[in-house]
């Protein structure tokens, strides 16, 4: 067991997975002799050249394109998207080819690929650079939405992701690269789909994903302090959705509150907290509740942006509402 | 390369024979064989339609008459061994001079489980992998990028194979285009871009809408030369997709080819193409790609009666697709969620 960083686990999965397979490439803007806008790739042009680490122009329809294009004629590559609110410039090759692609050739082709970059706000960026864009991915299928929230997950799905032979949108959060974290040492994979309890609880189960779930771990510490005992289920995947992981845990906790940093209105979060009404109702003591960004684009002054985002107080308060208290 | 004569709107008629120079140079049994996937995919359109007015095809419906030799010239011109083509949604002729059986492709148009796409795909949406046939895209410009990721793979590998990319004129304004001639430059990707200038983007005269009329300086600001290309006349086509091929392949660099031709139906089925006049479109007809292929073919002894065996061969075969489609099952309702992942 190592503690390294978000950042450091990224790199050592992508590393691993270039070593073991000459077909993974990694292409995208400042990936090479800058090393990465977020030194995700630190080092990796100085180890595999730039026949693999590509440094692209900023164009993100053309290398989304042709990293699809690459991978249909059966290389893996891996898309950096320098965030994702930059993936937006990309979305018709995502949309209408890398996820119809299979379909429409009747399961003749396939593209195995890896979009990946930050996602969601960090601080002080302003309404076009802090979006957090799970919804947009997750409804597409053909598509696989991939949204860790520790180094070992990081390390763990991406390999899995870069392995898969769907396009898999991997997200990542500009916060969390600095997070530090317990990696086993070796080998390490973990199977798409598959929801991890973070903290295990009886009272209360909340739902999160990606950089929200530190913050519900800590909204369950705090609500642990008031003698509410909350389980926190890691979703880890967004599709495919371990469902069966949510049901089984709501159905003995009987009260839960989804946490989602994007807005509200057909959102990952809403879909979880229908699926949720609609296959456990009866089991469920409280209305479903939903810990949102506030249905607003972000604001650059600190204390607006705060107050857009999901807090621990607000999901404390989420919490109290589900167990009337 | 071709120069800037060839088939612009009140042009005179190709010269016969001219760019060319001596046919009997060709190999007559090539000849026929180009004649014959063009009389083809005319023969298939020409069903096509028919078949759509019966409503046994649905949706968009995009033909190919009147372009039979772009596809065709382009295609002859390559080894689908090694090579790959990627195309857009007015897909039906470059899979049948592909290979690609009629009997498979009019099923997918009928949407019948045969079909090569199990009738998930329609007309827009044709592939077949093993022959290198990567669509079939139904959003204009998309399969730019698509195209030159195709060509990136064989750099990558050092296959020494080629991609061919055809778009129109209308996808030529996406960024998606020039985006992807930017990269492909900068790394020395073997692909040749084929702008397939019919005219019109829909129902938009091309010079309505671009700030060139010449596209063949459209890749010149990435320092990619191009040059304009006769579509009506199918030798001069394969000749020069032939020399741009393998430019692309032994210097490992992107070509481009603007290529002009017409189409003689609308954009779509729907389309009665009212934003042309009758002697434009008789003026092209003047011109047609069968017909100049077989005039010129007619001088080195290939025979009336040789022409009306390769109709009736044809017919045959149209005849032969339809009732392969009519009679093969609709898809079960099982396989809709079949193909969604791998």
């Amino acid at each position: 067991m190592s503690v390294i960083t978000f950042r450091e686990a990224l790199r050592a999965a992508i590393d691993e997975e270039m070593a073991r397979d000459d077909s993974v490439l990694l292409l995208g803007e400042e990936v090479g002799q800058y090393n990465g806008a977020y030194k995700v790739s630190q080092g990796l042009l100085e180890k595999y050249g730039p026949d693999r680490v590509i440094d692209t122009p900023i164009s993100e329809e053309g290398f989304t394109g042709i990293g699809i294009g690459a991978a249909m004629a059966g290389l893996r590559p891996i898309v950096e998207w320098m965030t994702l609110n930059f993936s937006l410039q990309a979305l018709d090759q995502v949309y209408s080819n890398a996820s119809k692609m299979r379909y429409m050739s009747g399961g003749q082709f396939s593209v195995p690929i890896v979009f990946r970059g930050p996602n969601g706000p960090a601080e002080f960026l302003g309404s076009q650079h802090s979006q957090a864009l799970q919804s947009i991915y997750a409804h597409v299928p053909g598509l696989k939405v991939v949204a860790p929230s520790t180094p070992a997950d990081a390390k763990g799905l991406l390999k899995a992701s870069i392995r898969d032979n769907n396009p898999v949108v991997f997200l990542e959060g500009e916060l969390m690269y600095s997070w530090k974290g317990e990696v086993p040492d070796g080998e390490l994979v973990i199977p798409l789909g598959t929801a991890d309890i973070k903290r295990p609880g009886k009272d209360v189960t909340l739902i999160g994903f990606s950089k929200p779930l530190r913050m519900v771990l800590e909204a369950a510490e705090a609500l642990a302090a008031q003698g509410v005992d909350a389980e926190v289920l890691d979703l880890r995947s967004i599709r495919p959705l371990d469902e069966a992981a949510i049901y089984e845990s709501v159905r003995r906790t009987n009260r839960c509150v989804v946490v989602d940093e994007a807005w509200p209105f057909a959102s990952v979060g809403s879909h979880i907290a229908w699926l949720v009404s609609r296959n456990c109702f009866d089991d469920l003591d409280a209305a479903v509740e939903l810990v949102s960004a506030e249905d607003v684009p972000m604001p650059y002054n600190h204390g607006l942006e705060l107050a857009a985002q999901p807090s621990v107080e607000k999901i404390v308060d989420a919490v109290k509402r589900v167990t009337y208290a | 390369m071709a120069g800037t004569k060839g088939a612009r709107a009140g042009a005179p008629a190709v010269q016969e024979n001219g760019a060319q120079g001596d046919v009997r140079k060709i190999d007559a049994g090539f000849q026929v064989e180009l004649l014959r996937k063009m009389l083809l995919i005319r023969r298939f359109e020409e069903r096509a339609a028919q078949m759509y007015g019966l409503k046994k095809i649905g949706g968009f419906c995009h033909l190919y008459i009147g372009q039979e030799a772009v596809a065709v010239g382009a295609i002859a011109a390559i080894d689908l061994a090694k090579d790959y083509i990627v195309a857009a949604y007015r897909d039906h002729g470059y899979a049948l001079a592909c290979g690609m059986e009629p009997r498979l492709l009019m099923a997918e148009l009928f949407g019948k489980a045969t079909g090569v796409s199990r009738g998930k795909g329609g007309s827009m949406h044709f592939f077949d992998a093993a022959r290198h046939m990567y669509g079939g895209n139904g959003i204009v410009g998309a399969q730019i990028p698509v195209a030159t990721g195709v060509a990136m793979k064989i750099r990558y590998r050092r296959e020494g194979g080629v991609v061919l990319c055809w778009f129109g004129d209308g996808a030529i304004h996406q960024g998606s285009f020039h985006e992807s001639l930017n990269m492909a430059k900068i790394w020395n990707l073997p692909i040749v871009y084929i702008c397939e200038n019919n005219h019109y983007g829909m129902g938009t005269d091309f010079r309505r809408v671009s700030s060139v009329t010449d596209f063949a300086v459209m890749g010149s600001s990435y320092g990619i030369p191009g040059s304009q290309v006769n579509g009506m006349d199918v030798l001069e086509v394969h000749r020069e997709v032939k020399a741009a091929a393998k430019r692309a392949r032994s210097e490992s660099t992107p070509v481009f080819l603007e290529v002009l031709t017409y189409r003689y139906r609308g954009h779509s089925m729907s389309d009665p193409a009212k934003y042309r006049t009758p002697e434009e479109l008789e003026s092209y007809k003047k011109q047609d790609p069968i017909l100049i292929q077989k005039a010129r073919m007619q001088e080195t002894g290939f025979s009336d009666a040789d022409f009306s065996a390769l109709e009736a061969e044809f017919k045959a075969v149209c005849d032969d697709a339809v009732k392969f489609a009519e009679e093969s099952p609709e898809p079960d309702l099982s396989t809709l969620h079949e193909d969604v992942y791998a």
